[in-house]
This record gives structure tokens, C-alpha cells and sequence, in this order.
């Protein structure tokens, strides 16, 4: 397990250092600090001195070392708009955001695993026909158009749930806000949450149906079923278990594919979260704030993919975590 | 005493250009304690048979004929739960390729004691003593150890001793083995197919042994039955079809086998290939390849004729001197 | 001479009718009527100039008197705008029709550039192996984990910050096919390589190996064709996944401009109107788009079953 985690860390600091280095570089391309910090105002000859003060005509490497050397104790410069340090106003904003993923996650898994299954098991039946029908429209529609389609229809014409915003949050231990304590606060997550599982959830019904297909066909699933074995102990235990190896491994990519889909989601719905502040913080050209974004998300992918990798090491006996 | 009787059994595939009949007419028995072995080229219809007889034939394929009786029962006409408490109970089956029948996923423990607590209502704890016992049986060494194992930390001849020790488990009246040992070693099948004919003598369990090899069924049956495209061509006693084969395709199949060649020589084969289930030709099966074909055997299907421990289908059987 | 030429047309045309992929389509209603349909996209989107009433992209034709008129069917419609205007006059069913066109030019053209990319990267990796390969699938891992839209955003933002919007708006058809395009090339690639790794192990490499074929005819020759049906079936999805992504960034005003419409800017460009009523300038485009990307993606579903080839993601 040791060695196995040594490793994993060994290769997120490389994609943490590379995704700086891109961060850092859009820093150095996007937008003069300068104007953002004195205004137009000032003479060339000033410029030039705050320029050599802030280090702005330092060689590049030395730069991104201070950017470097400041990022890892948790500095990512400070928000031009919002005048405090980019991670705080991330961190404020990432709970929000958080709850969104969480909750499409939920329905995702709680959706995706019976209806794969299901088809996978009964392929001819018309609700394996519909839930691949609805799949392949699911994919097909863009997650901004099934926002404005649920706002149209559930919020506007309906009035059963609101469009917009966050609604009531509960405080838990430390400052972090919820939605999903309180009963407004889940009226509001869902919404934003059913579409942007709309994009993710087909994609895993069919990986999970595909997957299990094939499993179904394997020897060990005939063998179980000339041991005499229960369909439901075949189905969920020899077949189901196989088929989750590869759906974890591609789940961790949809992950982070919906983190990126948060963007949308949270624009449409102006969800209070990191995604609709990153696309505010593009059309302010506020560097820091986006560079900090980039690299805020960079962690939560090395992250979930790491713990991915672990769940993935659990279910298949045939990776060593314990490194033996 | 007859543990197992099919008669005139028929296995159809409805396919998109027309269903094709993958068994036809295929009748047989066996007792008690018996071993038997059915031989054939792949697409005889082998495997198809012994599946049958466990209703676990992959789809859209189906019994559409016969009937299967064992030990009283009627299976062919048991419904699916009922069907269940006879699979890997009464009747067990071991597959071709130890690597691929045990779930990699699962501890051969875990493997193991399902199959036990899917046909007797005891504890865990027991299951797994029964489990042991298997294992020691099939001589596996540090049985208890295996159990917490996963299959792919053991080799290719552990892992079908594991997955005869499975079959085992129950103390099945009947184990189907299909092609047990093709995808062994040399030196592990011998080793494999010993430790499965002492079994079934120590348990008096009947055999089925399913395979293309006559090397291989000659020493563990002591019945042989000769298929191909679908059909029964030659059955009875394996001394009688070994030594004083009456079928030119059986004496073709002897003939082919290397030990049957003097060494510098080139080995016998028989010429053409198995007509396929699309084109089964009229008249007798065997007719476009054999060296003695005569103007009946285009035009008659030859019934299998003769006593039951030993009959042929063919109009000109190889007779031998006494 | 003619005759020949028939001959070797009636030949490939027999080879087309016996082969199991015709057999399939021909039995298939769902691949016949989603071919028909993207085949139609095609076609309107080719004559677009020929057959749209206005010139959507001519600014001077637009009267803002015009401005939001419902399409036909309804009381207020005006025979001239079958399918209604939006908010600045401007013909609706003219703009969808150019406005395919150029949404099917982004997904084709960036398809075509991940595939080049991605072809040449996966042959590169799987033949000489080693540490090339290993540095190459390792920066393709770190492609991955930066999502395309994510990817897409940040360089058009910054492309549209450092242009100014009047260049952005001449070059952005060419910005977003090269971001789209540079940006999803790992899917080809992996599977490519694996395809290549797979044949390497083929005795007949080997043989081509002993004779001394130059690698790249043995490339060419003997590998490229075995990754023909899974870059047939991946590349149908992806030219539906580059139309939505275009349309994503459209509606966050990173895609065409509205002087040029793709589908998903005139979407963009009808969202403040939903709740006012003008629900059409909207609608439309947005039917428009998702019957259009089905029709790809039931066309690539029935691909992959009728190949069945081996994708890696």
C-alpha cells in the first residue's frame, strides 16, 4: 500500500507541476498586473520601477519559481476583481459546487447501475430498448440545452422547482455550506444536478451494458451457472463485480469530465459555485483567479483519480497494493 | 444401473438464414459409476450434448427434440429452479480452460463455498471444511492456505484441480468434463486425467469425458461413443471401438493418432473436413470423405445398427477375422 | 476501355452488396433513416446559399422592424419568414440552414485533425515502443485529465483577449477547430497503438520484418488497415462530440459569433428570450441540433455493432 501510494504521489506532483507550469504560463501571457494595479495613470518610468519591485522583468524560470515556492504554501496571487487571495474566494465557492457533483453523482450510480444491468441481462426487452433510446439522446443533447429545457419546463411552466440559485445551506463543522441538509436547498440542487448528470449517466449505462455483456459471455459466468448458482447471485456477484473493473477506471475520467460540465450547469442555473465564477473570472480577465482555478481542479482530478485507483487496486485482487 | 438415458435427442439454432439442427438423433446411456467418452472434431456436436443435458445450451439455441432422464427425473422437462438444484449438485461439470472458469475476481474460498451453500443448508464455517476436504482430495498441498487465494496465483493444472475439486463438492452421481485437459500441459493432463478417473472410481461417480483426443478417452472410459456433424457414427465399449473399429471415420481418427505411427513416418490424416450444419450432406455424413464410398451411401443415411456394446451407422462396416 | 472501368465499378459496387456491413444497414431502419437524415444535413448545408431566402451573414438585409416575428402557424407570422426571426430581423430558417453548415465544417474539420493527430501519435508510440511510447501516453493521460472544454475555454478566452473581439470573430471557425482538434487526439491515439501492438505480435509483421520491408510500409501496408473500423466508429462519435462541444462554447460566447451563427450560437443567441416568449429563436436551432447529433451517434451506435471494434478511452 506504501509503495503503491509513494508511486501515485510520484506521478501527481509531475501533473501538478506541469499543469502549473501551463497555469503559470497563461499568467505571464494574459493581462498586465500592473494596469490592474495602478491604473493607466502612471508614467512609463514608474511602470518600469514597480515592474523590477514586483519581479515582472525577472527571467521566466525565476518567476515561476516565486509562483511555484508561493503556491505550495497556498498563495496563488490575489483576485483582481474580488481583492482577496484567489484560493479563498475559490474555497468559498467550491462547497457549492461540490454539493452539484455529489448530487449527479448520486443519481448517476443510483440510475445507471440497475438500467446497465438490466439491459445488459435483457437486451430485447422494451425497457432496455427505451433506456438505450433515452442514452443515446441523453448524449446527444448539450448539457446547456437539457438545463434550459428543465428550467423551461419544471421551473417556468410548472413552478415546481426554482431556476435559479442556491436556496438555504446548513453550516457544517468548520464553515462549510450545504444544500443538501436543507429542504430548499435541495429543491434548488435539482435541477442543476439532473442536468448535469444528463450527460454523464448515458455514457455509464451503456459502459456498464457493454461491460456486462461481455461478462455474461465469459466462461467463469457459465461455469457459475453449471454450479447450479441463483441468477440474482450470478448477476450481481460474478458478473456485476467483473464489470465494475472497467467502469471505475473509465468513471474516473467522467469525473473529472464533469467537473469541467459544471461550468455549464452552474452558468445556466447561475449556481453560486467555482464554475460559473471561472467563466466570470474569463470574461474579467481576473489571471489569478482563473489560474487558480486551473490548478484548484488539476488537484481534484490528481485526486479523484488516485482514490480511484485505490477502489479500482480493492475490487481487482490481481493489483498488489499491499506490494508484497 | 442406468443413472443417465437420453434418447433421440435434438438440439436446434434458429439463426438469421435458417435454423440449423446442431444434434440430431443422438441416443445414449450411462450407469452408475460409468465412464464414458464422446469423441469428435470440433462442431461434431459434442459439446452441444453434454450442455444439453444440463438445459444450459448458450442461446438462441434449444432442445427442440427428445427426451434426457436421469436417475428418474425427467430433465428435459424440469423447470428452470427445479433445473438449478440439479446443476453443480447432482450433476457437475468441469470446463476446457482452467483459465478461464474461475472467476478472477473472487477467492477460489469464496468460489468454493457458494457452490456448496447454493444446494445444502448449512453454515459457512462447514462449507468451508467440506472445501478443504475437496482440495486434499484432488491433492492440492496447504489446502487451507488456497482458500483465501485468487485464481491467478496458481498455475494452469492447480486451477483445474481447483475446478474439479468444484465439481466435487456435492458429491455428484454425474461429472461432465469437457475437453478437461486440451489446454493443459502435456505432462499435466495425464496427471489431470488419472486424478479424475481415481475419483470417480473412489465416489462411484459417472463420467462423461468430452473430448477430440481417442489417445485420451481410451484410457479412462470404459464406453466410447463416436460423433460427427451431429450424429452418433459409432458407439460401444472402448476395446471394441480401439481395437476393432467398424467405422472408416473411427479408423481414420485411431490411424491419426501419433503413438498409432511408426516414428519417421508421416502422420495419417483423413482427407476434406467436417461438412458444416448449414450443408449436412444426403445419405450417409461420412460419404465425400471416405475411401470406400459406394452409390447407397450418397442416397441412404445408414442407421446405427448392432448390439450395445457395439453399433454402427454404415452401409459397408469394417468386419474383422475372428 | 469504358467497359473496363464499368466492370471495376460493378465489382466494387457487387463487393459493397455482398458484404455483411450492406446486409446490416439494409436491415437496419434505425442506421437507413440516420443516414438519410445526416445525408439531408449534408445536402442543405452544401446549397445553403443556394436555397436559404436571406443572407444571414449580410448585416444590411436585417430590418429590426422585422425583429421577432413567430414562425409560420402562428397569428402574427409573416409569409416571407417561414420559420420566424429573431431579435435582430434576421431570417431564422436562413441562418439554421448556414448555420449547420457551419457547425458540420467545425465537427468534420476538428474530427479530421484529432484523427491525423491522433493516427500519427498511436503508430508513432506502438511501433517504436520504449520510452517513446511511455512519454507519449503519459502526456496523453495528462491531455485526458484536462477535460476539452476546460482546455477549449481557457485558449479561446485567451485568444479572444489577446486578438481583441472584431479578430476573434474572423478567425474564431479556425481557433476552434484547432482547439477542438489538438485537443482530443489520446482517444485515436491509444487505440491505434493498442491496434499496432496487437499486430506486432502477428507473425505475418514479423515476416514483413525478415524480408526487410521499411517499417513504414509495414505501417502502412499491414497495420493501418486493421485500425480502419475502430477510427471509422470513434471518428462518427467524435464529429457529433465536436458539433456539441462548438455548441457549448457558443453558449458561453467562446464559439462562432452571431455575425457567422453556428446552431449553437443562434441557440445562444435566442436564451434571453425563452422567458419572454420568443421561444422559436431558441427552439428551433436547438431541434435542429440534437436531431442532427442522434442521427450521428445512432449512426455511430450501429457501427460499433456491426464492427464491433476494440476502443480504448
Amino acid at each position: 500500500m506504501f509503495a503503491f501510494l509513494v508511486r501515485r504521489l510520484g506521478q501527481a506532483i509531475l501533473v501538478m507541476l506541469v499543469i502549473s507550469i501551463l497555469s503559470f504560463s497563461i499568467q505571464d501571457e494574459l493581462g498586465d498586473p500592473l494596469r490592474e494595479l495602478v491604473g493607466q495613470s502612471v508614467s512609463e518610468e514608474i511602470r518600469n520601477q514597480l515592474r523590477d519591485e514586483l519581479g515582472l522583468n525577472d527571467p521566466f524560470l525565476v518567476q515561476y519559481w516565486r509562483f511555484l515556492k508561493n503556491a505550495v504554501q497556498g498563495d496563488l496571487g490575489t483576485s483582481y476583481f474580488f481583492k482577496r487571495p484567489a484560493l479563498d474566494v475559490i474555497l468559498d465557492k467550491l462547497p457549492a459546487t461540490i454539493d452539484l457533483v455529489v448530487a449527479a453523482t448520486f443519481w448517476i450510480i443510483l440510475f445507471s447501475v440497475p438500467a446497465g444491468m438490466f439491459a445488459a441481462i435483457r437486451p430485447n426487452h422494451w425497457l432496455s430498448k427505451l433506456c438505450m433510446g433515452l442514452s443515446i439522446l441523453g448524449i446527444s443533447i448539450p448539457v446547456f440545452l437539457t438545463a434550459i429545457f428543465l428550467i423551461q419546463i419544471f421551473a417556468v411552466n410548472l413552478g415546481w422547482f426554482p431556476a435559479y440559485g442556491r436556496g438555504d445551506t446548513v453550516v457544517l463543522f468548520g464553515g462549510w455550506e450545504t444544500s443538501l441538509l436543507s429542504l430548499d436547498g435541495l429543491s434548488h440542487l435539482l435541477l442543476p444536478s439532473v442536468s448535469l448528470a444528463s450527460v454523464i449517466l448515458p455514457l455509464f449505462v451503456r459502459i456498464i451494458r457493454s461491460e456486462m455483456m461481455e461478462v455474461l459471455e465469459t466462461e467463469y459466468v457459465k461455469f457459475a451457472w453449471a454450479k447450479g448458482l441463483s441468477k440474482y447471485r450470478i448477476w450481481t456477484v460474478h458478473a456485476f463485480k467483473n464489470t465494475l473493473l472497467p467502469v471505475i477506471t473509465v468513471g474516473g475520467v467522467q469525473l473529472g469530465i464533469m467537473v469541467a460540465y459544471t461550468i455549464l450547469t452552474e452558468t445556466v442555473f447561475q449556481w453560486p459555485g467555482m464554475g460559473f465564477m471561472f467563466l466570470e473570472a474569463i470574461n474579467r480577465v481576473d489571471t489569478p483567479l482563473i489560474v487558480a482555478y486551473l490548478i484548484v481542479v488539476g488537484l481534484i482530478f490528481v485526486i479523484t483519480n488516485t482514490v480511484v485507483d485505490i477502489i479500482y487496486g480493492l475490487v481487482n485482487p490481481m493489483v498488489k497494493l499491499t506490494g508484497r | 444401473m442406468t443413472l443417465l438415458n437420453i434418447e433421440n435427442l435434438e438440439v436446434t439454432f434458429p439463426l438469421r438464414s435458417g435454423s440449423v439442427t446442431a444434434i440430431r438423433d443422438v441416443s445414449f446411456t450411462v450407469d452408475q459409476g460409468e465412464r464414458i467418452g464422446i469423441v469428435g472434431e470440433s462442431g461434431a456436436g459434442k459439446s452441444v450434448s453434454a450442455f444439453a443435458i444440463l438445459n444450459l445450451i448458450s442461446k438462441p439455441g434449444y432442445i427442440s427434440g427428445g427426451r434426457i432422464e436421469f436417475d428418474g427425473t425427467l430433465l428435459s422437462e424440469l423447470d428452470e429452479s427445479t433445473m438449478q438444484q440439479i446443476r453443480g449438485n447432482r450433476i457437475s461439470m468441469i470446463f476446457q480452460d482452467p483459465m478461464m472458469t474461475l472467476n478472477p475476481v473472487l477467492s477460489i474460498g469464496t468460489q468454493m463455498e457458494e457452490s456448496i451453500l447454493a444446494h445444502r443448508k448449512i453454515s459457512r464455517a462447514e462449507a468451508r471444511n467440506i472445501a478443504v476436504d475437496k482440495l486434499r482430495a484432488v491433492q492440492i498441498p496447504s489446502a487451507q492456505k488456497r482458500l483465501k487465494q485468487y485464481p491467478h496465483e496458481l498455475s494452469g493444472g492447480m486451477r483445474q484441480r481447483v475446478v474439479i475439486a468444484i465439481a466435487l463438492l456435492t458429491d455428484p452421481q454425474l461429472i461432465i468434463a469437457d475437453e478437461p485437459t486440451t489446454a493443459l500441459d502435456v505432462t499435466i493432463q495425464a496427471e489431470i486425467l488419472e486424478l479424475l478417473q481415481n475419483l470417480c472410481n473412489e465416489f462411484n461417480v459417472g463420467l462423461i469425458l468430452i473430448t477430440h483426443d481417442l489417445g485420451v478417452v481410451s484410457q479412462v472410459t470404459q464406453k466410447i461413443i463416436v460423433m460427427y456433424a451431429g450424429a452418433i457414427i459409432e458407439q460401444g465399449d472402448t476395446e471394441n471401438i480401439v481395437t476393432r473399429p467398424k467405422h472408416h471415420y473411427t479408423r481414420g481418427l485411431l490411424k491419426a493418432l501419433p503413438e498409432n505411427t511408426t516414428p519417421g513416418e508421416k502422420l495419417n490424416q483423413i482427407n476434406g473436413v467436417m461438412p458444416t450444419l448449414q450443408d449436412i450432406p444426403h445419405g450417409c455424413l461420412f460419404h465425400n470423405r471416405c475411401d470406400m464410398v459406394k452409390d447407397v451411401c450418397r442416397k441412404v443415411q445408414p442407421n446405427l445398427q448392432g448390439i450395445a456394446s457395439h453399433s454402427v451407422a454404415c452401409h459397408f462396416p469394417i468386419s474383422y477375422e475372428e | 476501355m469504358t467497359e473496363q472501368v464499368l466492370l471495376v465499378r460493378r465489382n466494387i459496387w457487387h463487393r459493397v452488396q455482398n458484404s455483411a456491413m450492406y446486409y446490416s444497414f439494409v436491415h437496419n431502419r434505425t442506421a437507413m433513416v440516420s443516414a438519410a437524415i445526416v445525408f439531408t444535413y449534408v445536402l442543405l448545408a452544401v446549397l445553403a446559399p443556394l436555397i436559404a431566402p436571406y443572407n444571414p451573414w449580410d448585416l444590411t438585409q436585417f430590418d429590426i422592424m422585422d425583429s421577432e416575428i413567430p414562425p409560420i402557424g402562428s397569428v402574427e407570422a409573416d409569409s416571407r419568414f417561414m420559420l420566424g426571426t429573431d431579435a435582430m430581423g434576421r431570417d431564422m430558417l436562413s441562418a439554421m440552414l448556414y448555420g449547420t453548415g457551419i457547425s458540420i465544417l467545425i465537427g468534420v474539420f476538428a474530427t479530421c485533425l484529432q484523427l491525423v493527430l491522433g493516427v500519427s501519435i498511436g503508430l508513432i508510440a506502438g511501433y517504436f515502443g520504449g520510452r517513446l511510447d511511455s512519454f507519449l501516453m503519459r502526456v496523453a493521460d495528462i491531455q485526458l485529465s484536462f477535460t476539452t472544454l476546460m482546455v477549449a475555454i481557457v485558449v479561446l478566452a485567451l485568444f479572444q483577449a489577446t486578438v481583441g473581439l472584431r479578430l476573434y470573430e474572423e478567425f474564431a471557425i479556425v481557433a476552434i477547430v484547432l482547439v477542438i482538434g489538438l485537443a482530443e487526439w489520446p482517444q485515436y491515439a491509444r487505440t491505434v497503438r493498442a491496434c499496432v501492438l496487437a499486430a506486432k505480435k502477428q507473425e505475418y509483421v514479423d515476416a514483413a520484418r525478415v524480408i526487410g520491408l521499411h517499417p513504414f510500409t509495414i505501417i502502412y501496408r499491414h497495420i493501418l488497415p486493421n485500425t480502419f473500423s475502430p477510427l471509422l466508429v470513434i471518428s462518427t462519435v467524435q464529429v457529433a462530440n465536436a458539433i456539441i462541444t462548438e455548441a457549448s462554447l457558443s453558449f458561453l460566447g467562446l464559439g462562432m459569433p452571431v455575425t457567422k451563427p453556428s446552431l449553437g450560437s443562434l441557440i445562444q443567441n435566442g436564451f434571453h428570450y425563452v422567458f419572454s416568449g420568443s421561444w422559436w429563436i431558441t427552439t428551433l436551432p436547438a431541434i435542429t441540433l440534437v436531431i442532427l447529433i442522434v442521427a450521428i451517434n445512432l449512426l455511430g451506435d450501429w457501427l460499433r455493432d456491426v464492427l464491433n471494434p476494440k476502443i480504448y478511452n
